[in-house]
């Protein structure tokens, strides 16, 4: 087991949060809305980064809860200590991508993030159309919410040509500078 | 009175109704919202959760963008926009090397102290004095205020409402008539992004919330945040699957209640693009 | 031609490992004045003392300086060996070569130098040193005890049977504090009120004792042993000569809804009313915010009925002033209350409560007479949900620290449940059990492994009420953080102690330390846990820090001795650090114009003034000021305002420092 700290060293560094700050009262997974879909609920996470163990890091990267939480932010509005797990979360998310060690059942909704920030990333803007069919391509759902399509067209709600902005090479800077694959 | 606007993605797609019913309750209040020119979208739920420097550019491209344009104050209805142009200002702010390498990205430069209102805020300081001399319609009815997430949250940068137990839109709703309940789901998420990954988790989270409502005898579901909306309203087939029973509550924007009571047609709210029916109200 | 000696000391290695001490004391040898230097390895030592009374004696020295640490360590122990070998103790100054030379500078010629010239200024600042008497000064033999509780009962009860008096006040209608509210008392589930009321009576008989209850701290002036406590007594709106306790005034009030603050709000009261059956005094007050006669001017219905006439309206309050010679605060604590838990619903739901409120509940003269009631519909909770650490260990919500007391009367209240409701199930959310005293962990295991309690590890994220139930959201960390959801009848929240409302506008009026928590701050947090850092003025019990029965006893024991053996000593002796007004010879007699600048300015009240008068004819022959050496405590301020430089304090002329100070500069 590695003694040095480099884990919360890390995590501090690139987040500013103080990992042992946290005494492990589980506030905030007693009012996460999706702990008890989490293989790890947030205060158990705390507790395996306060390890500083190697292993136990791994085990949070490949986890599907990281995927799960949607960054609320239940957790840190009630928490006693005032431990930013939200942050964490993101930090831990790319992490979990630069390792390439997303675990497979959070597949779809990383697929979804990337969808998204590629119908962004062509137009400066989100067209839902666009981004749809991106993650259907993606996750090969191609039948998921079809039936929704007839009644979002009856209500205008659909738009298939997408709204671009004037600043695209600007966004295409953005994109590259900050070094989204 | 002129003042920035901010309408992202969802209020320009599948929430062209909350965008309407904002811009249809301005005018009577003798405001004009423009639209930032060349606005791009905030990278909302899906940027910050893979890159953090991303999640703060696109924010600021447009942060900057308002600026030059000469605005001091935006509105920004959307509350997930408005908890990433918050976060980003206030990260940004912060942080000065941050703040220079997010210029180099965007290629402006920018004082980054412009004023974000988010829709409720926008209400307090421009229309809440002037709303009991507009009203011509009572809204005399039950409703349940649902904050979700983001409105409130984090309080550390936001700071107009307390996370627990928020007050500020069944205050509004009281203003106009109607009576808020207590509830227990004001600020439980709906389950937010994870609506096309993870359908099954927004219908229990979504569920639940909704059942709740229901149970206690609201005749509407007040939000303030596109994304809650279109998980309570667009996925109420699943939520009805999960909790066993037909739901028929509908979800209304605030813009879009308190538009009623001043006497706005419910075409030009766009009440008639829920997927709920809103015939009972 | 003065005389000076100069003991330069090496404190073991602490100073002479930066600094030359040899050469120190060579240097000394050379100064102006100086007769007599050396150094010595440990100078505080008894050869080291000797060589100081010897050089005093061989070379008849008429003032010493003691190169060593801080006056605040050794200069009254130089000063008493000086004193030993007939040099007047005020002649005896230190220059700080630790704290000012080798603590805080690395080894070098210039920190030698530093020393030297630390040395060569307090030498001559002793060259024109007076010779100083201590000032002794009359105690008053008496005791002003702020607060009724068990502290201050206690604290009174301990001086009184050493024969001193004490003069007890308490803020409200009756003593006997929240110990008076308690049920029953862990470890030992003795009744609490079964305890206390006997020491409550024995209060209010004992002939040494003075109690005033509905009384307050207006004011305090003076100084340890002489202090003046005006005192404000409340108007009660009875005259208690004339009462006899009867209680027919309170049946007949017709305000009878008022929230009791013996109940916390559980039960009602009236506008008249004795706060509890055991009260002491057992006679009635007026609340005067809630009374129809006071509010509205029409009703006297208590005085309609009062068999003796005892009701006395609109009287004033009134104030009297004591002088103390010793002061004792046991001002207790309380519990937090309001909406600072939206996430438990506190103040929305009613059957969400407090610890205190739980107390009254579970208590045989509480409102339900002992029976586990909830507050909404009065129906026997099934299942009932106990928090602990509510606002304590909270740094959110602004109180870090551990409230103490919570982990085991929440042990208490779970076991008092089961007890009384055997069907019922009670679950405790904890994060940490802290049962250390004697016989507390057997206490919490009897709840645990007799009494079926169960224990979760986690903390609640929020109670919410659905159907009639309390929907209560927590976790079970030693599960792998599982959360755990419970469906309750009632909820007790075990809510942080702190300090009780007014404790800093007390502490300021009589300049008293206070923590960020407004908690009273003790002088030193080991060894004088009962003293204040205002000489003459102890605390005890809970106003102090949250602490439990045996906890509060013991401390007010404590402080209880530390004034009566301040009480039992003659006089007093103080520093003669103080401000005198020169005089000089005839025509002039003094410098002093009698402007009296100083008396406006000073903060302790102690400028006099004194009439000169001519010794035959007795005519006055100028007004000047005159310092109260009783009062003063050499702040200077005068000094500094006086317009004609008429004042200085003594032992710090201006003469003396000027001197020091020049020495410094002019090397």
């Amino acid at each position: 087991m590695a003694t040095n700290h480099q884990i919360s060293t890390r995590i501090k560094a690139a987040t500013g949060v103080d990992i042992a700050m946290c005494y492990q009262c589980g506030k905030c997974t007693a009012g996460c809305v999706l702990a008890g879909d989490m293989d790890y609920p947030s205060s158990m996470i705390m507790r395996m980064l306060q390890t500083n163990d190697e292993e136990n890091y791994r085990k949070i990267i490949s986890s599907e809860a990281i995927w799960l939480c949607q960054n609320c932010e239940n957790c840190i509005g009630r928490c006693p200590k005032e431990v930013d797990i939200p942050k964490v979360m993101d930090y831990l998310r790319a992490d979990s991508v630069k390792n390439k060690c997303v675990s497979p059942k959070a597949k779809p909704i990383l697929s979804f993030y990337q969808s998204f920030l590629g119908a962004v990333k062509t137009s400066g803007r989100l067209s839902e159309v666009f981004m749809t069919i991106g993650f259907k391509l993606r996750t090969l759902r191609l039948w998921q919410d079809i039936n929704l399509v007839p009644s979002m067209l009856a209500k205008g709600k659909l738009k298939f040509i997408p709204e671009s902005i004037k600043g695209k090479r600007n966004l295409k800077n953005i994109f590259k500078s900050t070094n989204n694959k | 009175m002129k003042l920035g606007f901010y309408p992202g993605c969802s209020l320009n797609g599948t929430a062209r109704e909350y965008n309407e019913s904002v811009k249809a309750l301005a005018p009577v209040f003798g405001i004009e919202l423009i639209d930032i020119d060349d606005w791009n979208c905030c990278g909302a739920s899906a940027a910050h959760a893979v890159n953090r420097d991303l999640s703060l550019a696109l924010p600021a491209r447009t942060l900057a963008l308002a600026e030059k344009q000469g605005f001091d104050e935006i509105v920004v209805p959307c509350a997930a926009c408005f908890n990433r142009l918050a976060v980003a200002q206030y990260e940004l702010n912060k942080d000065e090397m941050l703040k220079k390498s997010v210029e180099k990205s965007i290629d402006m430069t920018f004082n980054n102290d412009i004023k974000i209102l988010n829709v409720v805020q926008f209400i307090d300081k421009y229309i809440k004095d002037k709303i009991l001399e507009k009203i011509s319609h009572k809204f005399e009815h039950q409703v349940a205020c649902y904050y979700g997430c983001l409105l409130v949250r984090p309080n550390k940068i936001i700071d107009f409402d307390r996370v627990e137990d928020p007050t500020s839109l069944d205050e509004l709703m009281q203003l106009i008539g109607a009576t808020p309940i207590d509830w227990g789901f004001k600020t439980e998420c709906c389950g937010a992004s994870l609506s096309i990954a993870r359908t099954d988790l927004v219908a229990k989270l979504s569920g639940n919330i909704v059942k709740d409502a229901a149970d206690r005898g609201a005749e509407a579901i007040i939000v303030a945040c596109p994304m809650c909306h279109s998980n309570l309203d667009m996925r109420r087939p699943q939520i009805d699957e999960y909790v066993g029973e037909k739901i028929s509550t509908p979800v209304i924007y605030i813009t879009q209640a308190i538009g009623l009571a001043v006497g706005i047609a419910p075409e030009k709210l766009g009440l008639q693009r829920h997927f709920v029916k809103v015939n009972t109200l | 031609m003065s005389k000076i000696g100069v003991f330069i000391c090496h404190c073991g290695e602490n100073i002479s490992a930066t600094v030359d001490c040899e050469r120190v004391a060579k240097s000394a040898s050379e100064m102006e004045g100086v007769a007599f230097a050396t150094d010595y390895k440990y100078m505080c030592s008894d050869p080291g003392q000797s060589l100081i009374k010897n050089a005093i004696r061989e070379y008849h020295l008429d003032g010493v300086v003691v190169g060593s640490c801080s006056p605040r360590m050794h200069e009254p122990t130089f000063r008493r060996a000086c004193s030993e070998a007939g040099l007047n103790p005020y002649l005896c100054e230190i220059a700080n070569l630790r704290e000012h030379v080798s603590w805080v500078h690395e080894k070098s010629e210039a920190t030698t130098l530093k020393a030297i010239d630390i040395v060569k200024g307090v030498v001559e600042k002793v060259r024109r040193n007076k010779p100083l008497n201590a000032i002794e000064v009359p105690i008053t033999k008496k005791a002003l005890v702020i607060g009724g509780g068990i502290a201050g009962i206690q604290a009174s009860l301990d001086i009184a049977n050493c024969g001193q008096k004490v003069i007890l006040i308490e803020k409200g209608p009756s003593i006997g504090g929240h110990m008076s509210q308690l049920s029953e008392t862990f470890p030992t589930l003795d009744c609490s009120q079964c305890i206390l009321t006997p020491r409550m009576v024995e209060v209010a008989q004992h002939p040494n004792i003075t109690l005033y209850t509905y009384a307050e701290l207006e004011k305090l002036d003076g100084f340890i042993g002489n202090f003046k406590a005006t005192i404000r007594l409340k108007a009660k709106s009875v005259d208690y000569n004339k009462c006899t306790g009867c209680g027919l005034c309170t049946t007949k009030c017709p305000q009878k809804k008022i929230p009791s603050e013996f109940n916390e709000g559980l039960g009602t009261r009236t506008a008249i009313f004795t706060p509890f059956p055991q009260a002491v005094p057992n006679k009635p007050a007026i609340d005067k915010e809630h009374c129809n006669y006071y509010q509205k001017g029409k009703c006297k219905v208590c005085q309609k009925f009062c068999p003796t006439g005892a009701i006395e309206y609109d009287k004033p309050d009134e104030f009297i002033t004591e002088d103390i010679g010793a002061v004792i605060v046991t001002t207790g604590f309380n519990v937090l209350k309001t909406d600072f838990f939206p996430e438990y619903g506190y103040g929305k739901y009613k059957d969400v409560i407090t610890g205190l409120q739980f107390e009254r509940l579970a208590s045989a003269s509480g409102p339900t007479l002992g029976e586990i009631r909830r507050p909404s519909d009065g129906q026997i909770p099934k299942k009932i949900v106990f928090i602990s650490c509510c606002g304590s260990r909270d740094p959110a919500k602004g109180i870090p620290y551990c409230s103490k007391i919570c982990c085991m009367y929440t042990a208490k209240h779970a076991m008092l449940y089961q007890h009384k409701v055997h069907d019922g199930e009670s679950t405790i959310f904890y994060m940490d059990v802290r049962a250390g005293g004697k016989n507390y962990e057997e206490f919490v295991r009897r709840a645990v492994e007799e009494d079926h309690v169960n224990y979760v590890r986690g903390r609640v994220a929020r109670v919410y009420e659905k159907n009639g139930k309390l929907i209560v959201k927590g976790v079970d960390t030693l599960l792998g953080a599982k959360p755990v959801e419970i469906e309750a009848d009632m909820v007790v929240l075990a809510t942080a102690g702190v300090a009780n409302k007014g404790a800093e506008e007390l502490a300021q009026k009589m300049h008293i330390s206070y923590d960020p928590y407004h908690f009273f701050a003790e002088a030193h947090p080991k060894l004088k846990p009962v003293e204040t850092n205002t000489a003459g003025i102890f605390l005890a019990g809970a106003c102090q820090a949250p602490k439990d029965i045996p906890e509060t006893v013991a401390s007010a024991s404590g402080a209880a001795v530390k004034a009566v053996s301040l009480l039992s000593q003659p006089t007093l002796v103080r520093e003669p650090i103080v401000a005198v007004v020169n005089r000089c010879a005839p025509p002039m007699f003094s410098t002093c114009v009698g402007c009296f600048m100083c008396e406006t300015i000073c903060p302790y009240n102690a400028i006099e003034h004194e009439e000169i008068k001519d010794r035959r004819t007795g005519k006055v022959i100028k007004t000047v000021a005159k310092i109260n050496p009783g009062l003063c405590q050499g702040c200077g301020t005068c000094v500094s305002f006086c317009r004609s430089k008429s004042i200085d304090i003594q032992g710090y002329t201006n003469e003396e420092m000027f001197a020091e100070v020049t020495a410094l500069l002019n090397k």
